[in-house]
């Protein structure tokens, strides 16, 4: 079949983007995605043109790279899949598609379809985890986790981090990435420590970063490959409330020793 | 690109307070904006509760203004309450608002919602409505600024005639469904605001708030269709005012 | 060159304590004073970095995804191994390491396998602890499943994805150390060259795949955690950006190359379906508990599956593999489907496939059972072919999937260079020549989290290490020479774009360096992989600059260092004159098809040193000795 892009095309963060058309030809219904703009890069490339970038790594939808949005879609109209799993047989002949990258400010873009997701990785930082030197762990079974439990918070760890949640809210609001981990740890009893500390810290840090804010249009969870639910949104909030109503303060030598 | 050090929660919380880091928190200020509209909400229904006494007639419906204003200690709190969470409501949405919309400096060329509603997607615009409405309703009704035929503490000949004028009605109805969409979103999702989610029961939420929606909406709506349609007539009211004075 | 293996004496459930107490530790206070230098954020590399921060160096740290937490072992599926013995079915560290050293056919070094089946039993215990959401019985306690054909149930799993709840564990651990600003990190740097000062790894040249800036770093040991080179075979289960530059770059300072030969292809993936193809799917090797494997009776059969009746099939595992049928291990199952498409029984478009079905299991268990087991893997397959494996049969096809060869390591993971250490999939050590499944991710945290602490660690003690920085010599030739590299990819001035000659490499390698390999085949290679080279310099075509993100430079890079492995590759399977594992010669095989080890002349370790440009590389050799597991023809019949 023979399709029409039209395509964000921006050098860098720093110039100045616009749409740019190409046509993609002898595109085949078993193509991926990125596989069908594989094959428009190599005819960009042989007409001695700058190919489209657009992230990718895995191609098998765990690793989160890719994600672009297709025709007002983060990741395109299938749901619970991500751009690089996006099949051609989706589309007919003739369709003409728009593709964007992530629109957010706190994911600026880098260049094309790129952008710079490293924001979910500060939120990380600041409290997305569970501290267990190397070295210090009981043994495994020494804390038996309900299944019911360990179920859930693998559905809320099922995240990839690719900001696909971001990219579909209408305030570019990070909430569902930031819950399903607060969600994941906050669920587990290895995780109960450092409850509060982690929601307080990753929320102050996601709020830092200047994504929006949630006004429950719930458009994150259609877009999530993963389908992670938004009720996690609704936990972190509940997580939030209990940490600031019980927090007595820190004590003053919080970090001691390990900085 | 890469990362620096960051400051910990821990260090951060040491600063600033626990009420000012909350309230400048995205959720924290999702949280006054879902408990200030509770209050707002829960104050449209008991409103529209108490209003439907005026198919008892005027004698029960200004004897209810009566009896409500014989009571100035509940009256003036509730008044209070009603400000104090009218003005942190509102400051809660433009600055939560404003957050949103810097948050995307470059918007799509094309977007598709899959899971939104039009009720989620214009609460700002409904908000303004039902702000601009509120002033408007406190002049016509309460203090009778822009009233043709304002008769202090004659509730019941005031809302009738108020009802049979120009374009009262029609903009008493467009802020209904204003309220309506208004109400519909922010019953649920006040609830997922403050986290009450249950996979059993979030379901219920929905079927909740449009019940609640419905209500207010139906019985609010249901006073001036009943005034146009004639229902409602202005009988005896000289006589139930002067009662009212006495 | 010297390949002192450094296993520590004493009888083998004692080596690794002894050895610890016998390495020298860093005063605490001067740990903060040494820097190391970890390229790598996988399983392996995140680990280590994570941990060596803890301990209070100062770490840092290289991936070239935007986030460290996208490394391809994001993308294991089946699970991980350890000797817990929590199912009380009689394993135990000696048998996970008997069943490690037997699996790999023999290649392997006893010393290091038996270390990793001891340190399995702290990777669980540590992962649970970082809160990796491991699948639970109803009790609450760990769920295990056997894997891979082994007989006992010993695999700790996170639905279809423990790769990436391991992966994060050790993420977020490294994100932990980041936010305390004992990490440093860099995305989006690729390590394009590494710095001997002295004779020891002292630094790398990186370049920000974002400014294109070149820049150097200087550490007091280096670390490589770069994964596998499986992308030299184009079409793989790898990432797309999985590469081999990093242990290529650092094999061409000093350090040997270990075993390249031995490539594993893994039986259970998504066939071709034509040559847009950019990559190969896997699909968990799980499947096959269930899943029965056949092909038509009759070559080029043209019905479709469900109107092949029962006596047409052909379940040629069972037939041929009666005790272990369809769950024999991957270099057999793999072969045996090489066999039957090359008598043109393969399935599906090109014959390049055999089915995988569920229709039994569907009977025996319902579709329900099946769906809790598998609905994942099935959604995937149907998300990729558009076909439904509840109602037809899946095809599957062997592909590329592990690497065992690698740089050559030591009892402490250090390479030939000094200071220069390697882990995870990027060295050669525990595997042999082919590798169980569920042993890769082992074998990454253990190395990471275990095994780097302690030996960098006595590295650094046991070494006088002077200070150095970057504006050192040695720092400014290795820029120059990556700077000048990048200038001549940029300006080869061809024609034909790098994937093109991405892709006609790997069917080089597939053709005769893949699941089947002979004499004749192999010397054909060995001109047409140069011979491709040379038209790559000359033809191809690389737009854009250095200082922007270039994809197109990023890809060529890689593509020019897989060129001149390639012919590393072959030249190790034209050398080593037995099959054993993954590498299968024909010339060498038993009676009924089965790979034959020569003992005799190949129980070792075929370790390359460089030897300059196009001169032909040294093949040097590490015996190996087996004291527990004795040698034995492996047998699945
Ligand atoms: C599809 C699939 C399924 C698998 N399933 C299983 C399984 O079920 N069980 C199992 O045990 N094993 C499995 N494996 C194997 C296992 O996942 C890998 O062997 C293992 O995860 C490798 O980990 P690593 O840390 O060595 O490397 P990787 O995870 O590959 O990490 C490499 C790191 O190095 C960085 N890097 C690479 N090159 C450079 C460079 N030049 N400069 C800077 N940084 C660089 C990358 O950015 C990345 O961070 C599977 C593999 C695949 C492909
Ligand atoms: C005065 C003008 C008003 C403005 C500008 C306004 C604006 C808003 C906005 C922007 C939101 C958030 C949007 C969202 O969650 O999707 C909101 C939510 C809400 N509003 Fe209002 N509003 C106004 C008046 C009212 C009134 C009069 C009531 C009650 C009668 C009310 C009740 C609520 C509730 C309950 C919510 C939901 C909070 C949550 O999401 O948790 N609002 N309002
Ligand atoms: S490329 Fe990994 S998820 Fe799409």
């Amino acid at each position: 079949m023979n399709l029409t892009l039209h395509v964000w095309r921006q050098k860098n963060a720093a110039a100045r983007g616009r749409f740019v058309t190409y046509p993609a030809s002898d595109v085949s219904p078993d193509m991926s995605f990125l596989e069908m703009l594989d094959v428009v890069n190599e005819a960009l490339i042989a007409g001695g043109e700058d190919p489209i970038a657009f992230d990718h790594d895995c191609r098998e939808g765990i690793c989160g790279t890719c994600g672009m949005m297709i025709d007002g879609q983060a990741h395109g109209p299938r749901r619970a899949t991500t751009a690089c799993q996006l099949h051609m047989r989706t589309y007919r002949d003739g369709d003409e598609i728009t593709i964007e990258p992530w629109r957010a400010d706190a994911f600026p873009v880098v260049k094309d379809l790129v952008v710079d997701r490293s924001a979910f990785d500060r939120i990380v930082a600041a409290g997305g985890f569970i501290t267990a030197r190397t070295g210090s762990a009981p043994d495994g079974n020494a804390v038996p986790v309900p299944k019911a439990a360990a179920d859930l918070a693998m559905d809320a760890a099922a995240c990839i981090g690719c900001g696909a949640c971001v990219a579909a809210c209408p305030n570019a609001s990070a909430m569902l990435f930031t819950a399903a981990k607060v969600s994941h740890l906050g669920l587990l009893p290895q995780g109960q420590p450092e409850r509060h500390t982690r929601v307080r810290g990753m929320v102050a840090q996601m709020d830092a970063e200047g994504f929006g804010t949630c006004t429950n249009h719930f458009e994150c969870e259609a877009a999530c490959p993963k389908s992670i639910s938004v009720r996690f949104i609704a936990r972190m909030n509940r997580d939030y409330l209990v940490a600031t109503l019980a927090d007595r303060g820190e004590p003053a030598s919080a970090e001691g020793g390990t900085g | 690109m890469s990362a620096n050090a960051i400051p910990t929660p821990l260090r951060l919380n040491r600063t600033t307070g626990r009420t000012s880091s909350f309230l400048a928190s995205s959720i924290g200020r999702k949280v006054v904006m879902a408990l200030t509209g509770l209050v707002l909400f829960g104050y449209v229904v008991v409103h529209m509760l108490g209003n439907l006494q005026i198919y008892l007639g005027p004698a029960a419906l200004n004897a209810y203004a009566v009896k409500l204003r014989a009571m100035p200690a509940l009256l003036w709190g509730v008044r209070v309450l009603l400000f104090a969470s009218a003005v942190l409501h509102v400051w809660a949405a433009v600055s939560l608002t404003r957050a949103n919309v810097a948050a995307r400096g470059i918007g799509y060329r094309e977007r598709r919602n899959r899971e939104s509603t039009y009720a989620s997607r214009t609460m700002r615009w409904s908000g303004v409505i039902l702000l601009l409405f509120i002033v408007y309703h406190l002049l016509h009704l309460t203090l009778g600024t822009v009233h043709p035929g304002f008769v202090p503490g004659d509730v019941y000949h005031n809302v009738v005639r108020g009802f049979q004028m120009g374009i009262a009605p029609f903009f008493y109805v467009l802020a209904m469904l204003a309220l309506g969409l208004h109400m519909y979103h922010g019953v649920w999702s006040l609830m997922q605001t403050v986290g009450l989610s249950h996979p059993r029961y979030d379901r219920l939420r929905y079927a909740f708030a449009a019940f609640i929606t419905a209500l207010v909406v139906l019985g609010n709506l249901s006073f001036p269709i009943a005034v146009m349609t004639g229902l409602l007539k202005d009988r005896s009211s000289s006589r139930a005012a002067t009662a009212a004075r006495r | 060159m010297e390949l002192r293996s450094n296993v520590p004496e004493g009888p083998i459930e004692r080596k690794w304590e002894k050895h610890r107490f016998e390495m020298k530790l860093v005063n605490p206070a001067n740990k903060r004073k040494h820097t190391i230098l970890m390229v790598g954020s996988g399983l392996a590399g995140a680990s280590a970095a994570a941990s060596l921060a803890e301990l209070g160096y100062n770490v840092k740290c290289y991936c070239y995804q935007d986030s460290p937490r996208r490394a391809h072992s994001i993308a294991a599926q089946g699970g991980i191994n350890a000797a817990k013995n929590y199912q009380n079915d009689g394993d135990s560290v000696f048998r996970l390491f008997y069943d490690t050293v037997k699996g790999g056919d023999y290649r392997s070094r006893e010393g290091n396998v038996y270390r990793l089946a001891e340190l399995s039993v702290e990777i669980i215990d540590q992962c649970v602890a970082q809160g990796v959401p491991f699948a639970r019985e109803y009790g609450g306690l760990l769920a295990n499943r056997s894997f891979g054909g082994a007989q006992v149930s010993r695999t700790f799993y996170a639905r279809g994805q423990t790769g990436q709840q391991l992966l994060l564990g050790a993420y977020q651990a490294l994100e932990r150390q980041i936010g305390l600003g004992k990490v440093e990190m860099f995305s989006r740097h690729e390590m394009l060259d590494l710095v001997l000062v002295d004779g020891r790894a002292r630094g790398i040249v990186t370049r920000d795949m974002v400014t294109g800036e070149i820049e150097s770093h200087a550490g007091d040991a280096v670390v490589l955690g770069t994964g596998g080179y499986g992308n030299v075979f184009y079409l793989a289960t790898y990432a797309k950006g999985a590469n081999a530059t990093a242990i290529w770059r650092a094999y061409k300072k000093g350090a040997a190359f270990a075993n390249p030969c031995f490539t594993q292809i893994h039986p259970t993936c998504i066939p071709v379906t034509g040559e847009h193809q950019s990559k190969l799917t896997l699909m968990s090797e799980s499947l096959r508990n269930d899943g029965r494997i056949w092909v038509p009776k009759k070559a080029r059969d043209p019905r479709p599956p469900n109107q092949i009746p029962e006596e047409d099939r052909d379940y040629y595992l069972e037939r041929q593999y009666p005790s272990f049928g369809n769950l024999v291990p991957r270099d057999v199952a793999s072969r045996a489907a090489k066999r039957v498409a090359d008598e043109g029984r393969g399935v599906g478009p090109g014959g390049f496939g055999v089915y995988l079905d569920f229709a039994d299991a569907i009977k025996r268990l319902g579709a329900n059972v099946i769906g809790e087991k598998y609905g994942n893997l099935f959604e995937m397959y149907e998300r990729i072919t558009a076909e439904n494996p509840y109602q037809v049969p899946m095809r599957i096809y062997p592909a590329i999937h592990y690497t065992m060869g690698g740089l050559w390591v030591d009892y402490n993971l250090m390479s030939t260079v000094p200071g220069l250490h390697v882990i995870g999939e990027a060295n050669f050590s525990d595997h042999g020549a082919n590798r169980l499944g569920a042993s890769a991710l082992m074998q990454g945290l253990a190395d990471g989290y275990f095994v780097m602490p302690y030996t960098v660690g006595h590295y650094l003690a046991s070494n006088k290490i002077e200070k150095l920085a970057t504006d050192h010599s040695a720092f400014r030739q290795a820029e120059a020479a990556v700077a000048d590299r990048v200038r001549s990819l940029l300006g080869i001035g061809g024609q034909r774009s790098v994937d093109s000659f991405h892709r006609e490499l790997g069917r080089i390698m597939w053709e005769y360096c893949g699941m089947a390999r002979n004499q004749g085949g192999l010397e054909t290679a060995l001109e047409k992989i140069p011979a491709l080279r040379e038209q790559f310099w000359r033809e191809a075509k690389v737009p854009g600059e250095n200082e922007e993100l270039n994809q197109s430079l990023e890809k060529a890079g890689r593509v020019a260092d897989f060129l001149e492995l390639a012919e590393l590759i072959c030249l190790d399977a034209l050398e080593r004159r037995e099959s054993c594992g993954g590498h299968f010669r024909e010339e060498f095989q038993t009676p009924d098809g089965e790979a034959r080890r020569d003992d005799e002349n190949f129980c070792h370790v075929a370790a390359w040193e460089y030897a300059g440009q196009g001169q032909k590389p040294i093949r040097h050799v590490e015996p190996l000795s087996f004291e527990y597991v004795h040698p034995s023809q492996r047998s699945y019949k």
